[in-house]
């Protein structure tokens, strides 16, 4: 029994470590093949990472992490919630409009701001999610289209009412007593860890404890494996499918906020974007697991920070590693469905054996 | 065994899909015309002159426009002082943290002059600058974000309005139809520039001149390397009647070129920042008029000329018509006829006769 625990742990195991070495393989042959020596990449790669470079792993690991658990609330549920990108844009552009405004001082602007950016990230996914209950929409195609619609209204709001500089524009700076700055690990010219990081913390744990621990987390799983099975057991499949979708949309709207309370002070040139998606691929390569997501974004962080250092002493443009990045995540989805197949079949022999003997046994 | 087979077919596949993929995506963004990796000068360059650091926006070289004149500004540079360099190119979605660590690589390396391609860098120059007081950074249309002075950075801007005035006059004088277009990539403050000049020389050649205006994009970067949101705009404005389209879109500009040619004989397109007839297609070539120039090139040049005459170059400067950092392009001969009072023009705006206006 034990032995058979023991390869199941294994074999849990066996898929990420198949996804990493197939990743680490393509990479591989991508850089030999247009001339450039593997060797020089992965020692610049695996190189120890500067302080600088480990305060800004820190950081994008929390804000990535935090668009991975966005993420996998509407994937537990069954939910493909791409518009992540959109609502942590909205979310990002109404709080910093709002703390930049500074109607309220100190922490209590950034009290309120917070809420405020779960709320509009909240009620731009929630739009998704009536369309989808009362007409039908898949959320697959109103939250890409979400996504379009918010980066055009927030360029327009921006132009119009934002502060222009030079050639950029950029909403009200927030006053410096409203900045929650963080943590200095290292000499200051090596950054700060962002205070607002933990947030990533709290909606890691808070992930965990709804899915385990709490109805609504069971009625999500329940609603995510079948649909009819919920819808039996009592679960109103569209109030949870506009429930999940808020859930996952409010979320999102804290994906920037460390970033812009903790450095950028102001929505504008240094708005990160992109992370909606970097979420999504970590909570596939995490398999919206608390904790493998924390792997995935940790991986994905480093990975993204360390590139830079390619510039010095390789030849390989630091694009690459978004090849390596995309093949972990193809492969991780590969992997574990060649690795649930081939359990399946291991128990179905294991239980083949053990049958014919037990129906010996009491003869 | 088998299962061994099906296991490494599995991997085979998407090592080979993957691979594809990365392959067609550089190809793409790189038009093909990259150099191969051991041409680049700062691969070979091993002079005891500067060590120039050159951070290009997103796009990087390759996109014979932007970026791509910067890279000719920086190699003309490394042969004529001896000096030595290293690249750096911005990721779409990047982080604010990489640009600035970027930079700081740079100076950390040894690099004594450093250039951030686009104002996307004036922020990370802004925060690293004064950590290193005897790094020279310059910004390739950048600004100053805060109040205090930056001794050791130059903000290069160039007056595109001008340059963008010049090309107006051109589009109006060629236009039969008494309509022509303006594709811009990204509606921002910077483009808008160009869209301002454009249409206050068409109207100054032809005050009765209509401007058809489209932009790709609101906010979203994309619409520098869309040329399909390119050739959609610019079709739009052939519809309407135009018979000329300038562009300031980037990348996305060889839709609009592409437009032109399918919109058929006597339609023009005009190109930006480089000379594009240079690099368009056989079939694009007898629809370029001309190209509004902004001479990035000239601005890296000079910027690295200046600290290696210890004379460095800082706070704002302006690379305009009379510092010959904007113009127009002449290859292709089509402006040739009118080409006297193009230059009519050019020389009232130098004077400051005529002040062209940056907003539309």
């Amino acid at each position: 029994m034990n032995s058979v625990r023991l390869r199941r742990v294994g074999m849990a195991l066996l898929a990420p470590a198949i996804a990493i070495v197939v990743s680490v393989l393509v990479t591989t042959i991508v850089i030999a093949a247009v001339g450039s020596s593997p060797g020089d990449f992965w020692s610049a790669m695996f190189s120890d990472p500067s302080p600088r470079l480990r305060v800004n792993i820190i950081n994008q690991t929390a804000m990535i992490y935090t668009a991975a658990v966005a993420a996998a609330i509407g994937f537990r549920m069954g939910l493909f919630n791409i518009g992540i990108e959109g609502q942590y844009l909205m979310a990002s552009f109404a709080a910093a409009s709002f703390a930049g405004a500074a109607y309220l001082g100190g922490f209590l602007n950034v009290a309120v701001s917070i809420i405020i950016a779960v709320a509009v990230g909240a009620a731009w996914a929630g739009i998704a999610g009536i369309l989808r209950t009362t007409r039908g929409v898949s959320e697959v195609i109103s939250t890409i289209m979400l996504n379009a619609i918010a980066v055009t209204l927030v360029g327009y709001l921006v132009d119009r009412h934002g502060v222009h500089e030079g050639n950029s524009v950029h909403t009200k700076t927030i006053k410096s007593g409203s900045m929650v700055k963080g943590f200095t690990p290292y000499e200051p010219r090596d950054g700060q860890v962002w205070a607002l990081s933990i947030l990533a913390v709290l909606v890691g744990v808070g992930f965990w404890v709804l899915l385990n621990k709490t109805r609504f987390g069971f009625d999500l799983r329940a609603s995510g494996q079948s649909q009819s099975a919920a819808l039996a057991s009592g679960v109103n499949p569209k109030r949870m499918i506009v429930i999940a979708m808020m859930l996952s949309g409010g979320v999102a709207g804290l994906v920037w906020l460390p970033a812009l309370f903790g450095d950028a002070g102001s929505y504008g040139t240094s708005y990160q974007s992109q992370l909606g998606f970097l979420g999504i691929a970590v909570a596939l390569l995490g398999r919206n697991r608390p904790l493998g997501m924390l792997f995935g974004a940790v991986l994905f962080a480093f990975l993204s920070a360390q590139s830079n250092t390619l510039t010095f002493g390789t030849d390989v443009s630091p694009s690459i590693v978004q090849i390596t990045q995309g093949v972990a995540v193809l492969a991780v989805v590969v992997a574990y469905e060649v690795v649930r197949r081939w359990r399946t079949r291991l128990e179905r022999r294991v239980v083949a054996d053990e049958v014919p003997a037990a129906t010996e046994a009491t003869a | 065994m088998r299962r061994l087979t099906k296991l490494s077919a599995v991997a085979a596949v998407a090592a080979l899909a993957l691979a594809g993929c990365g392959s067609s995506d550089s190809g793409g963004s790189d038009g093909g015309n990259k150099p191969a990796a051991s041409k680049d000068v700062c691969k070979t360059a091993k002079g005891d002159g500067p060590k120039i650091g050159l951070a290009y926006d997103v796009g990087g070289r390759g996109d014979q426009s932007f970026n791509d004149s910067a890279y000719v500004g920086l190699k003309k540079a490394v042969e004529e002082f001896d000096a030595t360099c290293v690249e750096g190119e911005a990721a779409d979605g990047e982080a604010e943290s990489a640009r600035e660590d970027r930079l700081r690589n740079f100076a950390e390396n040894g690099a004594t002059t450093i250039i951030g391609v686009g104002f996307a860098y004036s922020d990370s120059v802004n925060k690293v600058a004064p950590d290193f007081p005897d790094v020279h950074f310059g910004v390739i249309d950048g600004f100053d974000p805060d109040k205090d002075v930056n001794k050791n950075v130059a903000y290069l801007g160039f007056a595109e309005e001008q340059g963008s005035f010049l090309v107006g006059v051109a589009a109006a004088e060629k236009s039969k139809s008494g309509t022509i277009g303006f594709v811009g990539g990204v509606h921002n403050d910077l483009i808008k520039k160009f869209e301002a000049g454009y249409t206050a020389g068409a109207k100054a050649a032809k005050p009765d001149i209509k401007v058809e205006v489209a932009y790709i994009q609101e906010s979203d970067l994309k619409g520098f390397g869309d040329p399909a949101g390119g050739k959609a705009a610019a079709t739009g404005e052939f519809d309407k009647g135009a018979d000329v389209v300038y562009h300031a879109a980037g990348g996305s500009g060889s839709g609009v070129f592409d437009a032109a040619v399918d919109a058929g004989d006597g339609k023009w397109a005009i190109g930006v920042d480089s000379d594009q007839y240079l690099t368009a297609t056989a079939a694009q070539k007898p629809h370029i008029l001309t190209s509004m120039l902004k001479r990035v090139d000239t601005a890296t040049y000079d910027f690295v000329k200046s600290v290696n005459d210890d004379k460095a170059l800082t706070s704002y400067q302006v690379y305009d018509l009379k510092a010959d950092g904007v113009g127009y392009a002449t290859s292709g001969g089509f402006v040739d006829d009118i080409a006297s009072d193009i230059d009519g023009y050019k020389a009232k705006i130098i004077s400051g006769e005529i002040k062209v206006p940056t907003t539309p």
